[in-house]
């Protein structure tokens, strides 16, 4: 071949590899982006008074004292929306019968619209869902809870053979004339003075449980979940895992019943993960009955199944790439087959098992297949460890899943999707991090 | 051969050529022995006797079987899951082919010294202290003592007394390989085998190497591999020549490298081949 072609080739595939790792880096952008601004949106937000209201009612978080007084500030600025429906009632009943009926259902639709803006009437029995108790906690929630006292919303179908048309029409045609035509004017102006929003940084997000199907609170049953789901598949898989790959590594002797038994392996890295999920339910929960109900034992149980390939597989190349010198070194010395392992093989092989199971335990914390039918259920409270037996918690992906589709209030739980999606990323990557550390540290140590 | 180089060859002799060496007693012995690698036999029905206290060096071209015979003296063959042996291999009166032999109590006593240098990722002290700590030797004095003597009898000790702490893997390679001589030297075996042992170091370390040799020689009987014929005739008492698994000569070094008995071993050692 000529130098030029040489070149040439070298110039193309180094570009094409460029390429590949630009395209790379675009995906994982695009990926990372909404996942870190949105998640984090989760933390840090504009919460109105309303959120502050809730904190302390729920955990008596806050300085009451100011409460008080933020309390006081939006009640005065709330006070004019009241007096104006207060006045618009009493218009409304020295009105005729017949005038009064168009009022009816939009005026119904404005009072339904402010109750979920600014919280049920000061004066007015509590309603039973907390979700009702109060106004909008976020500021985010307040533009669109404002839009929707301000617009209603209507379809067109007038053009026919066509799909309808969505049509924003201000609710304040409805009123043109009354008392209440000021509302909207007002409303518009003053929702600064009226929700209050400040800057927070909620970062017990993380810690709270959900209130209400996670209309209100945090995520910390949830994380709870996931570590002790990752931590119990842990517990499982990678003592057994460890030592079945020394028995491959040093005891096995290569036949027809290893070579099964590494094909049974790599076979069992590729079954997909709801398989293990219907796999565990038939097995510990119906089968030998680890639990009465699901249970974080039983997905432990699952998930250290599914990663329990991955650890041989890591522990085994890990122990194969200790220098063949070292055994015999140690053998030569009157070791024997344990010792050398205990003494010489498994050090050294140390940060490449570390490696293979931080990894899988990022992939535990993150499967929902295998949880779906063992452990998972999508609203619960923080357990203690030894609840963890018996009793089935939520987790962080399936919530993930859940709450994205079949909450009933999807719109109204975006930033906990968000905030839950982004929490289980940075664990995953926060794992990652952990086991190239500790890899970099102790094969340091090793080198010397 | 010339007289010239009969003289030449004669000056390098380790000056311990005229004793008779067959009057000490015998350390091992082998009967017949044979090594097979699956159905290959790469050591071939050798007879060959290593005298206590002296150093037998083996030379032959590559996969002449030499260091397939070296390692069948501490059953390091065994490793090797297709190797097997047949014959006898008589240590101290006893065939170490027997099925109901301790391997792991027969490598205490048989030590070894590897090609390349093998020293445990782990500091200094815990390299030399690995074999007497297999030997439940737990009492930290006596531990250095032992650290301490294998380095002098080693010649490292004034190298290495400051930085007993620090990673073996830190040392330079000559280091290291007379770290991996003090390490088999703390197990008190009664043999020595060493590997090719100074192949993979430059020539300052490799005359380190040969002059612990000599200075080892009488306290433990070694056998030595090696590619290089100057070395077999410089630190050897007995030469045992392989070629294609077969002993083909065996004796005094002096007299293999100046009056050969055989026209192979003239022609190997006079470099017409290997």
């Amino acid at each position: 071949m000529r130098l030029g072609t040489r070149r040439l080739l070298d110039r193309a595939f180094s570009s094409l590899g460029l390429i590949a790792i630009g395209l790379m880096a675009l995906v994982l952008i695009v990926i990372l982006t909404p996942i870190v601004s949105k998640g984090t949106g989760a933390f840090v937000f504009r919460a109105t008074v309303e959120h502050r209201k809730l904190m302390f009612d729920q955990w008596s978080r806050g300085n009451p004292e100011k409460l008080e007084k933020d309390k006081e500030a939006a009640v005065a600025a709330r006070a004019p929306v009241y007096q104006m429906l207060a006045d618009f009632d009493a218009e409304l009943k020295a009105m005729p019968r017949a005038d009064r009926a168009p009022y009816k259902q939009p005026l119904r639709d404005v009072e339904k619209a402010l109750n979920e803006l600014l919280g049920p009437e000061p004066g007015t029995r509590t309603p039973v869902l907390m979700r009702q108790q109060y106004g909008a906690t976020r500021w985010d929630r307040t533009q669109v809870k404002l839009q929707n006292v301000l617009y209603s919303e209507e379809w067109d179908y007038s053009k026919t053979g066509e799909l309808g048309v969505k049509v924003m029409r201000p609710r304040v045609e409805d009123f043109k004339g009354t008392k209440l035509e000021p509302l909207f004017g007002y409303v518009k102006a003053n929702i600064d003075p009226m929700m209050r929003p400040r800057w927070t940084f909620y970062w017990q997000f993380l810690f709270d449980t959900s209130k209400d199907s996670h209309i209100f609170g945090g995520i910390g049953p949830e994380v709870l979940g996931t570590i002790y789901l990752t931590l119990g598949a842990m517990l499982f898989a990678v003592p057994m895992g460890v030592i079945a790959a020394i028995y491959l590594c040093e005891y096995a002797r290569e036949g027809r019943v290893i070579s099964f038994l590494r094909i049974c392996i790599s076979t069992l890295a590729g079954v997909p993960s709801i398989v293990f999920g219907l796999f565990g339910l038939a097995f510990f929960l119906n089968t030998i009955h680890v639990s009465d109900s699901k249970s974080v034992l039983a997905g432990s149980l699952t998930l250290s199944l599914l990663i329990l390939p991955t650890v041989i597989r890591a522990s085994e190349e890990a122990i194969l790439a200790v220098p063949r010198a070292y055994k015999e070194a140690a053998l030569s010395l009157g070791s024997g087959r344990w010792h050398t392992v205990m003494t010489v093989i498994l050090p050294a092989a140390l940060p490449g098992i570390l490696t293979g199971t931080v990894i899988s335990m990022g992939r535990a914390a993150g499967e929902t297949a295998p949880i779906i039918f063992t452990a998972a259920v999508s609203v619960g409270r923080p357990l203690l460890p030894l609840e963890a037996l018996s009793q089935p918690t939520p987790a962080l992906p399936w919530n993930i899943y859940n709450l994205c589709t079949e909450h009933e209030a999807v719109d109204e739980i975006r930033h906990v999707q968000y905030g839950m999606v982004f929490t289980l990323v940075a664990v995953v990557l926060l794992l990652n991090v952990f086991a190239i550390v500790m890899r970099a540290r102790i094969s340091k140590k090793l080198r010397g | 051969m010339s007289e010239a180089i009969q003289m030449k060859r004669a000056d390098r002799f380790a000056g311990h050529g005229e004793e008779d060496f067959s009057l000490r007693p015998a350390h091992v012995k082998t009967e017949e022995f044979s090594v097979f690698y699956g159905g290959f036999e790469a050591v071939k029905k050798v007879n060959c006797t290593f005298h206590e206290g002296l150093v037998t060096a083996m030379i032959g071209p590559s996969g002449c079987g030499k260091s397939t015979l070296l390692r069948a003296i501490n059953r390091m063959n065994d490793l090797i899951p297709s190797c097997r042996a047949g014959g006898k291999m008589i240590f101290q009166g006893e065939d170490i082919y027997r099925k109901d032999i301790d391997v792991v109590s027969l490598r205490m006593r048989v030590g070894m010294v590897f090609q390349k240098p093998n020293v445990f990722p782990k500091s200094i002290y815990d390299n030399i202290a690995y074999g007497p700590r297999l030997q439940g030797i737990k009492n930290r004095n006596q531990l250095d003592e032992l650290v301490e003597s294998s380095l002098k009898q080693a010649a490292i000790w004034d190298e290495v007394k400051d930085r007993l702490e620090s990673n073996a893997l830190g040392m330079s390679g000559g280091q290291q390989q007379r770290l991996c001589l003090a390490r088999a030297l703390a197990v008190k075996p009664e043999i020595l085998l060493m590997d090719e042992p100074t192949s993979a170091l430059d020539p300052k370390a490799t005359a380190k190497i040969e002059d612990l040799i000599g200075q080892l020689r009488g306290q433990y009987t070694i056998i030595i591999v090696t590619h290089n014929m100057q070395q077999a005739a410089r630190v050897s008492d007995l030469t045992a020549f392989l070629y294609e698994g077969t002993l083909v000569e065996f004796g005094a070094t002096r007299q293999i490298f100046t009056k050969p008995l055989e026209k192979q071993t003239e022609d190997y050692i006079t470099g017409r081949f290997g």
